[in-house]
C-alpha cells in the first residue's frame, strides 16, 4: 500500500519537473525560434525531469521520507530510464537531426542515424579502456559499464565548468579589473567606423559605376568589327577588369576593418556598462562578494593541489567534519543526529539549487549564442545530453559531501564504482581548466588596453 | 557636403532570415553562393534608374545598409548598432515566411531603428503594443520582404500569406514574397520587381524632391552631438 503512494508521489513530482523543462525550453532556450519538431522538446524535458527526479530522492534519503524499499525501486528504476535516454535516444535523435540537414544524405536518413549512432557507441565504449574505473568482476552488459563512462565524461564536464567558473566569477564580479572607459573613447571610435563604412561605400558606388560602363560597353563592343577594334575593346576591358579586382581586393580589407572596429565598439560599450554598474548598490555588493569568491577559488586551487600531490582522499564529509570540530573543539554539546540531518539536507539543497540553476544559465547563454535557425535542434538535444550526463556525475560526487548513513544508497544503487577515482579525476581536470583560464583571462586582459592605447 | 547626396536604406531583420543574400540579389543580380553570418553592417550599392522609361529618368546610386544581429541582443550590442541608423531614408524589413517569431520581432526592429533615442520599448509602445497611427506619418518609406518563399508547404500557403497582409497592413507598407536563391521572382516585369522599383523610387522622392523641414522628425539630438564632436577637431 505504501508502495503505491510513494509511486503517486513519484510520478507526480516528475510529471512537475517535466512541465518545468517544457516551459523553460518554450521561454528561454526557443524563445526566437519556432518548434517545428516537438520530439525535440519531449526529449529535452524528459531528460530534465528524470535527472531532477534523482536529486529528488536524495534530498528524501535524507529526509527519511517514503519507505526505504520503495525509494530503492525508484532509484534503479529512475537510473535505468536516464541511462536509457542519455545512450541510446538522445544520440539517435542527434544523429537523426543532423543527417537531416546535410542535403546530401536525407533520402537515407534513418539509415545514416543508426550508423552514426553506432560509431557514437563504439568511441563510448573504447573511452573506458584508458580509465581504470572497473573491477574486472564485471560482466559487460552490466549497468556498471554504463554508468562509469557516462560518469568519466560527465565528472569531467563538471570539472571543466566549475574550473572556469571559479576563476571567471571574481573576474566578472570585481572592478579591480575593469579599464577605463570614457566616453569620448567610444564616440571616436565610432567615428572611424562610420569613416570606413563610408570608404567602403564609395568603393562599392565606383565598382557599380565601373560595372555599368563595362556592361553597356560590351554591349557598344559587339558592333565594333575588325582587327583594331578587337584590340582595342580588349585593351580596354582587361584595364577596367584589373581597376575593379584592385578596388574589391580594397573593399575586402576595409570591411574586415569594418568588423574588427565593430566588435571593439561593443566591447568598450560593454565595458562602460559595467563600470556604471559597479557604481551602483547592487555593484558595490557583487564586487565583495567577487573579494570572498576570490578566496574562495584559490582554496580550491590550493586544495586540489594537495590532494593530487600528497594522493589524499577525503574520508569525512564537511557535514561530520563540521559537527565534530563545533563538539570537539568547541564543546557545544546537541543532538547530532538531528543536526546533521538537517545541515545535510541544507547543504546538498543548496548544491542541487545553484547546480541546477548555473547549468541552465549556462545552458542558455551558450543556446543563444551559438545556434541557428538551422542547427537549433541539433544543439538542444546536444546540450540535453550534457545536462544528463552533468546531473548523473553530480549524484556521483555529491556522496561525498554526504555523511556515511546517507551515502550507502548511493552507493548501492550504482554499484561499485571507484568512486576514489571520479574525485581524483575532478580534481585534476579542475585544476587543469582553472590554471588555463587564469592563463586565458591574463592574456585577454592584457591584449585589450594594448588595442585601446593604439587608438 | 557629400553627404547630401547620399541615399541611405536600412535591411532589419532577425538574424538567419536572408538579409545577406537579399542584399546580394538586389545589388549584384546574383544569387549569394556563401552565405554567412554577418558580424556589424555590411553595405552594398544598387544603382537604381529613377523613373525608368520616362524622360525624367536619371540614375542614382541606393546604399543598402545590412545590419546584423538580434533583436535580443546585449544591450551594448544595440548601443552600438544604434550608430548605423542615422539619417536614413528608406527601411527594408525582412522576415522569415517559415518562421512566425521573425515577423513579430519586425515591430520591434522598426521602432529601435525609428526611435533610436529611447528604450526599444519606447515611448510609443507600451506592453509590446505599438501605435499604428505612428507608422501612418512616418516619414521614412517601408517595405516588407519575406524570404524562403519557396520552403512553406502548399497546404499552408493561405494562412502564411494572410498573415503577411495583416504585417503589411500594420507597417503601411507594400510587401514581397520571394527566395532569395532564385532570382526568377524580381525578374524584369514581375509585380515583385514593380513594388521594389515603385519603393525606391519613393525613397529618392522623400528624399530630393520634397525639402519637408517634418522630414527630420526621425532624427535625434544624438546626429546633433556627431556634428559637434566632428567640428571639434
Amino acid at each position: 500500500m505504501s508502495f503505491l503512494v510513494d509511486s503517486v508521489i513519484m510520478v507526480t513530482s516528475q510529471v512537475l519537473f517535466f512541465g518545468f523543462g517544457w516551459l523553460f525550453f518554450m521561454r528561454q532556450l526557443f524563445k526566437d525560434y519556432e518548434v517545428r519538431q516537438y520530439v525535440v522538446q519531449v526529449v529535452f524535458s524528459v531528460t530534465f525531469a528524470f535527472s531532477c527526479t534523482m536529486f529528488e530522492l536524495i534530498i528524501f534519503e535524507i529526509l527519511g521520507a517514503l519507505s526505504s524499499s520503495s525509494r530503492y525501486f525508484h532509484w534503479k528504476l529512475n537510473l535505468y530510464v536516464i541511462l536509457l535516454v542519455l545512450i541510446f535516444v538522445v544520440p539517435f535523435y542527434i544523429g537523426y537531426f543532423v543527417v537531416s540537414n546535410i542535403r546530401l544524405l536525407q533520402r537515407q536518413r534513418l539509415l545514416f542515424a543508426c550508423m552514426v549512432w553506432f560509431t557514437f557507441m563504439y568511441f563510448f565504449w573504447k573511452l573506458g579502456d584508458p580509465f581504470p574505473i572497473l573491477s574486472p568482476k564485471h560482466g559487460i552488459l552490466s549497468i556498471e559499464q554504463l554508468i562509469s563512462r557516462v560518469g568519466v565524461i560527465g565528472v569531467t564536464l563538471m570539472a571543466l565548468l566549475s574550473g572556469f567558473g571559479a576563476v571567471n566569477c571574481p573576474y566578472t564580479y570585481m572592478s579591480y579589473f575593469l579599464r577605463n572607459v570614457t566616453v569620448s573613447d567610444i564616440l571616436a571610435l565610432e567615428r572611424r567606423l562610420l569613416q570606413t563604412m563610408d570608404m567602403i561605400v564609395s568603393k562599392k558606388k565606383r565598382i557599380a559605376m565601373t560595372r555599368r560602363q563595362m556592361y553597356q560597353r560590351g554591349e557598344d563592343q559587339n558592333k565594333q568589327t575588325g582587327f583594331w577594334g578587337m584590340i582595342k575593346s580588349v585593351t580596354s576591358t582587361q584595364t577596367s577588369s584589373e581597376n575593379l579586382a584592385l578596388i574589391q581586393q580594397e573593399v575586402d580589407a576595409l570591411e574586415e576593418l569594418s568588423r574588427q572596429l565593430f566588435l571593439e565598439t561593443v566591447d568598450l560599450q560593454a565595458t562602460k556598462e559595467r563600470i556604471e554598474y559597479s557604481k551602483t548598490f547592487q555593484g558595490k555588493y557583487f564586487n565583495f562578494l567577487g573579494y570572498f569568491f576570490s578566496i574562495y577559488c584559490v582554496w580550491k586551487i590550493f586544495m586540489a593541489t594537495i590532494n593530487i600531490v600528497f594522493d589524499r582522499v577525503g574520508k569525512t564529509d564537511p557535514v561530520t567534519r563540521g559537527i565534530e570540530i563545533t563538539v570537539n573543539y568547541l564543546g557545544i554539546q546537541f543532538d547530532v543526529k538531528f543536526w546533521s540531518q538537517h545541515i545535510s539536507f541544507i547543504l546538498v539543497g543548496i548544491i542541487i539549487v545553484t547546480s541546477i540553476r548555473g547549468l541552465l544559465i549556462t545552458l542558455t547563454k551558450f543556446f543563444c549564442a551559438i545556434s541557428s535557425s538551422k542547427s537549433s535542434n541539433v544543439i538542444v538535444l546536444v546540450l540535453a545530453q550534457i545536462m544528463g550526463m552533468y546531473f548523473v556525475s553530480s549524484v556521483l560526487l555529491m556522496r561525498m559531501s554526504m555523511p556515511l548513513e546517507y551515502r550507502s544508497i548511493v552507493t548501492e544503487v550504482l554499484g561499485e564504482l571507484q568512486f576514489n577515482f571520479y574525485h581524483r579525476w575532478f580534481d585534476v581536470i579542475f585544476l587543469v581548466s582553472a590554471l588555463s583560464s587564469i592563463l586565458f583571462l591574463y592574456l585577454a586582459h592584457k591584449q585589450s588596453p594594448e588595442k585601446h592605447m593604439a587608438l | 557636403m557629400a553627404s547630401l547626396d547620399r541615399i541611405k536604406v536600412l535591411v532589419l531583420g532577425d538574424s538567419g532570415v536572408g538579409k545577406s543574400s537579399l542584399v546580394h540579389l538586389l545589388c549584384q543580380n546574383q544569387v549569394l553562393g556563401n552565405p554567412s553570418w554577418t558580424v556589424g553592417c555590411s553595405v552594398d550599392v544598387r544603382v537604381h534608374d529613377y523613373k525608368e522609361g520616362t524622360p525624367e529618368e536619371k540614375t542614382f546610386y541606393i546604399e543598402l545598409w545590412d545590419v546584423g544581429g538580434s533583436i535580443g541582443s546585449a544591450s551594448s550590442v544595440i548601443s552600438t548598432r544604434a550608430v548605423f541608423y542615422n539619417s536614413v531614408n528608406g527601411i527594408i524589413l525582412v522576415h522569415d515566411l517559415t518562421n512566425k517569431k521573425s515577423s513579430q520581432n519586425l515591430y520591434r526592429w522598426s521602432l529601435e531603428a525609428l526611435n533610436k533615442d529611447s528604450s526599444p520599448t519606447g515611448v510609443i509602445v507600451s506592453n509590446g503594443d505599438y501605435d499604428r497611427e505612428q507608422f501612418a506619418e512616418n516619414p521614412v518609406p517601408l517595405l516588407l520582404i519575406g524570404t524562403k518563399f519557396d520552403q512553406i508547404p502548399d497546404n499552408k500557403r493561405n494562412d502564411v500569406l494572410t498573415r503577411t497582409a495583416f504585417l503589411s497592413e500594420d507597417f503601411n507598407a507594400e510587401e514581397i514574397n520571394l527566395d532569395c536563391t532564385n532570382p526568377r521572382y524580381l525578374a524584369a516585369g514581375t509585380s515583385n520587381a514593380v513594388k521594389l522599383s515603385r519603393f525606391f523610387d519613393k525613397v529618392i522622392e522623400k528624399r530630393y524632391f520634397t525639402r519637408d523641414p517634418s522630414q527630420m522628425t526621425g532624427f535625434t539630438d544624438r546626429k546633433r552631438f556627431n556634428f559637434k564632436s566632428l567640428h571639434y577637431d
